[in-house]
């Protein structure tokens, strides 16, 4: 499958090449973005532009269905169901100065720290592969023909995972009645006379009035 | 195309959603990022799809299981983020500290650590 | 009854009731008594039995093994001479007479069930002493009684003192018992053989590699059974038990072992002179100290137990000088009359209510109060000096006859110095002896002041006892003529020279005590009656008195020399294992404490930072497995 990677080099690059690196530019960038912003509205945001990113570069890896597939559950419904997230968990809008926690350093070198491994062995393994992109991989046909002639199995044991997903969901967000009564039912609680949350980051003071519930998630499940 | 450049992007995707699951405050932004790393995984299945031309089309097919999965991750993970919401009005991870282990008794901690007989309770819950 | 047959009931018998005793002195109080008397004295009839049996023919031996026991077998033999089984006779009739007497001396004791059990065990294992041909066989009844003697002399363990004499005897008994054990084995090592017989045949065909080194070791185990110097100290003490196991034990049969011991091993000891100079010095010493020290005791029992340890001192001797003949003839003899003195002294002691001699010396009327004893203990005072025509003078002239046969060179193969020192140093202890024996009398039967209480009759099993042993006490030189038969055939005849020479300087010795006590006794009766400067004994020894009533201070020797270091390395052992080893104990228990306080901090709650730590550990580890998978491919 190797074949000839040395005559491709790296200073003469094709379009496609370029246009991956633009994109994967971009892609890298938004995702730092998603994870640096102090506005958490804009990190969602920021999300779909990278998840979006990650769609083009399937499509550039000729994985057209994946591709549509990553925009219709990424950018279609898991960022909304962020979204919504935010909103129902009252997150601030605009600049939050206590966004990241207090192990941001260890963060930043433990990521750093694996990226330069990872890199490292990345780029140590497979600097002279070459990828033939003439032929499609991932047309819709293609991929319908192998998902329902190799993988049907796993297919339909993947619905069951959903469907446990969607029951747990509905459990989790029901508004505490029979199933979490025992611990849910009678919750200490956020009563206003003890708000946990010194100010600022969450406004929790109206936490405890009922109708937040949240409904929302679960049903959209469906839609994988 | 190198295999090299979605395999770096991959990585890079990947330690930069490592960073912000480690580093976020936020429930939901550490639910972006795993998104994000599930995605730089998904990227490396379906490059190296491509560059090993499977019959099977393994790689494409697991990342549309990941992809599945990663909808009933979030739907689980919000969720629970939610709930804890609304029994403890947070949704900051740092302050969810039950597991902390805190010296005498925990009751004499509690007084001082507002946070604690909330969290019991939702532990359980 | 084939002899053999006879010979092993013998040990066998006490044994037996020692052990149904024991078993049964709790619930059957009525056979305790039968069966304390019975199986002794049907093992001293048996003994006669086997004594007339061997006779003065040849020695008997027979031999069993039990199990093969590696490189040097052990068996159960028995060697029965001449030697053998007189001794047995002797131990039997003591032990029965012992047992006799106990029934009346301990009637009321709570503990007299395991008292006569013990009696009886030690009885058995001293016959197996004498009747074994086996030198391990010989070292288990050696054991036995050591271990016997301990319990013994503890019986009254209520008291202080008992408690102390009985580990003092132990302690000091084992101490001698070690370097025993070294010495069999290199005897073993030796000749091949723990056999008797096999030993003294190898000896006599070929010698010994080392016969000075197993000599002396031999001899501290000797030294510390029979009580001679340095090892002697635990038998005054050990007066703390009941009389009349200070009769068995401690005059007639136990210290007796060295002695059997060193006489049935001769050839060993002979084929070293240097053991045979050391062995004289050490009787010399052994006769002259204690007999100092008798001349100053206050208690009458403590009196006996330094002259055993003299009277032991005479039988060294003769075995340094090489006759064994002599030595186990005055070892008969003084087991009779010793036995007689000390359950005479019992007696006595249960009729003044004292032990003390000074307080015996400031009561008049003793004498009329216990006639039995008067008579026979008097008899057996002058046993001990050595007067005629008792039995003392005939063993004790045959030892000293025996020395000077040596000192002018008479016995092939033994120093002149050692049968010198033997002659002189006898001498002297005769003298001496008769010094205190008069003391001993005067004090205790001459005394002036008020009648001595009157505790009641004697009972008639302590005072037929008395009468029991008188005879042998009084008669057994008579037998001087036969018993060259029944041993090496040297003549025990005592000889003109040292006769006249030991009786007259034993009168002589009578005679100044006598005077000194007349002396000292006419201003005291005067001066009402200072007990203290009645004894002549402190007149004649001057300035000698008072380290010779402390056993010149042997005692403190030991203390400086062994018991001190033993305490100082005890307090450094405890000051180790508090301060060094608890140590570490302890460390080892902050040690994790600290550490669990550590990770402790380490465990905050928060989930990042156990993600961010496990990520990091899984960085560490992938690199690491990297670059041995680099390592190892390039």
């Amino acid at each position: 499958m190797t074949l000839a990677a040395a005559s491709h080099g790296f200073l003469t690059p094709s379009g496609v090449e370029i246009a991956f690196l633009l994109v994967g530019l971009v892609t890298l960038g938004a995702a730092v973005v998603t994870v640096t912003t102090r506005q958490l509205v804009h990190a969602a945001l920021w999300l779909v532009v990278a998840l979006g990113g990650t769609a083009v570069e399937y499509l550039l890896l000729t994985a057209e269905f994946i591709a549509w597939v990553q925009v219709l559950i990424y950018v279609g419904s898991v960022v909304v169901l962020l979204l919504f997230g935010l909103m129902l968990t009252k997150a601030p809008i605009g600049r939050s100065p206590d966004a990241d926690s207090g192990n941001r350093w260890a963060a930043v070198a433990v990521a750093a720290a694996s990226a330069v491994a990872l890199v490292w062995v990345v780029v140590d393994a497979f600097r002279a592969t070459w990828i033939e992109l003439g032929t499609p991989q991932g047309s819709t046909e293609t991929t319908g023909r192998s998902l329902f002639q190799y993988w049907v199995l796993p297919f339909e044991a993947l619905s069951v995972l959903l469907l446990a997903a969607l029951v747990g969901a509905i459990v989790l967000s029901r508004k505490g009645d029979t199933a979490i009564t025992g611990d849910g039912g009678t919750p200490p609680g956020p009563g206003p006379g003890t708000p946990p949350a010194p100010g600022g980051t969450a406004p929790v003071a109206r936490a405890a009035t009922g109708p937040v519930a949240t409904p929302g998630p679960a049903p959209r499940e469906e839609q994988r | 195309m190198h295999l090299v450049y979605p395999a770096v992007l991959a990585a890079l995707l990947f330690c930069t959603g490592l960073y912000g699951v480690l580093a976020r405050r936020n429930a939901i932004l550490v639910l972006m990022s795993v998104e994000l790393m599930l995605n730089a995984v998904n990227l490396n299945l379906v490059a190296f799809d491509a560059w090993l031309r499977d019959t099977l089309h393994a790689g494409q097919a697991l990342t549309l299981f990941t992809i599945a999965v990663a909808a009933a991750e979030i739907g689980i993970g919000l969720a629970i983020v939610l709930l804890v919401h609304r029994h403890r009005g947070i949704s900051d991870i740092d302050r969810l500290r039950d597991l902390a282990d805190t010296p005498g008794t925990p009751d004499a901690d509690a007084t001082d650590q507002q946070p604690q007989p909330d969290t019991k309770a939702e532990a359980t819950a | 009854m084939t002899p053999t047959t006879t010979a092993v009931l013998v040990p066998l018998l006490p044994f037996l009731g020692a052990v149904v005793g024991l078993f049964l002195g709790r619930r059957a109080p009525g056979f305790v008594r039968p069966l304390a008397v019975l199986p002794t004295l049907a093992a001293a009839a048996l003994a006669a039995v086997v004594a007339a049996g061997v006779g003065t023919g040849p020695a008997t031996d027979v031999a069993t093994r039990l199990t093969p026991t590696g490189s040097v077998p052990i068996d159960l033999a028995l060697h029965l001479d001449g030697f053998a089984v007189l001794i047995a006779v002797l131990v039997g009739v003591v032990a029965t007479c012992v047992q006799i007497y106990s029934t009346g001396y301990l009637r009321d004791d709570p503990r007299y069930p395991s008292y006569a059990a013990l009696v009886s065990l030690f009885t058995s294992a001293m016959l197996l002493v004498v009747y074994t041909g086996d030198l391990m066989v010989l070292l288990v009844g050696w054991e036995v009684m050591g271990i016997c003697s301990y319990f013994l002399v503890g019986h009254y363990w209520e008291t202080e003192a008992a408690r102390a004499a009985s580990l003092k005897a132990f302690l000091v008994t084992k101490l001698g018992d070690v370097p025993f054990l070294f010495g069999i084995f290199a005897l073993a090592a030796d000749t091949g053989t723990f056999r008797i017989t096999g030993i003294l045949g190898s000896v006599a065909r070929d010698g010994l590699d080392h016969p000075t080194l197993i000599a002396l070791l031999l001899l501290a185990g000797v030294a510390g059974k029979s009580a001679q110097f340095p090892l002697h100290t635990w038998l005054p003490d050990a007066m703390a038990g009941p009389t009349p196991v200070s009769a068995l034990i401690h005059a007639a049969t136990m210290v007796a072992a060295g002695v059997y011991v060193v006489a049935r091993l001769l050839p060993v000891f002979a084929a070293s002179a240097a053991a045979l100079v050391v062995l004289a010095v050490m009787a010399a010493i052994t006769m002259i100290g204690s007999g100092l020290a008798a001349l100053a005791q206050d208690d009458v029992k403590r009196v006996l137990a330094y002259s055993t340890v003299g009277q032991l001192g005479y039988m060294t001797g003769a075995l340094a000088v090489g006759d064994r003949g002599a030595a186990v003839f005055h070892l008969l003899s003084h087991g009779a009359f010793k036995a007689l003195l000390f359950l005479g002294a019992g007696a006595l002691i249960h009729a003044a209510g004292t032990n003390s001699l000074s307080a015996m010396s400031r009561m008049s009327g003793l004498d009329r109060r216990v006639p039995d004893a008067y008579w026979t203990v008097t008899v057996a005072l002058l046993a001990l000096a050595a007067i005629p025509p008792f039995s003392g003078f005939f063993s004790k002239e045959a030892v000293l006859g025996a020395a000077e046969h040596a000192a002018t060179g008479g016995a092939a193969g033994i120093p002149g110095a050692a049968g010198w020192t033997v002659l002189i140093s006898g001498l002297i202890a005769a003298l001496l002896t008769a010094g205190y024996t008069t003391r001993l009398w005067l004090l205790a039967f001459r005394g002036s002041g008020p009648e001595a209480p009157d505790h009641g009759p004697q009972p008639l099993a302590m005072k037929a006892v008395l009468w029991v042993l008188f005879v042998p006490t009084a008669a057994f030189g008579l037998a001087a003529p036969f018993l060259p038969d029944w041993f090496d055939g040297r003549s025990l005849i005592p000889t003109l020279t040292t006769s006249v020479l030991g009786t007259g300087i034993a009168l002589v010795g009578g005679l100044v005590t006598y005077a000194t006590w007349r002396h000292t006794t006419a201003p005291a009766t005067r001066t009402a009656a200072d007990g203290a400067a009645t004894d002549p004994g402190r007149v004649l020894l001057g300035p000698l008195y008072r380290p010779a009533a402390a056993g010149f201070h042997l005692d403190a020797v030991y203390r400086a020399l062994f018991v001190r270091p033993v305490r100082a390395a005890a307090v450094l052992v405890r000051f180790l294992d508090r301060e060094v080893v608890d140590t570490y104990v302890r460390a080892a228990g902050t040690g994790p404490r600290w550490l669990g306080a550590a990770v402790r901090r380490a465990q905050t709650g928060n989930v990042q930072t156990y993600l961010g730590a496990l990520l990091a550990g899984a960085l560490v580890l992938a690199v690491a497995a990297v670059l041995v998978a680099m390592g190892t491919g390039a």
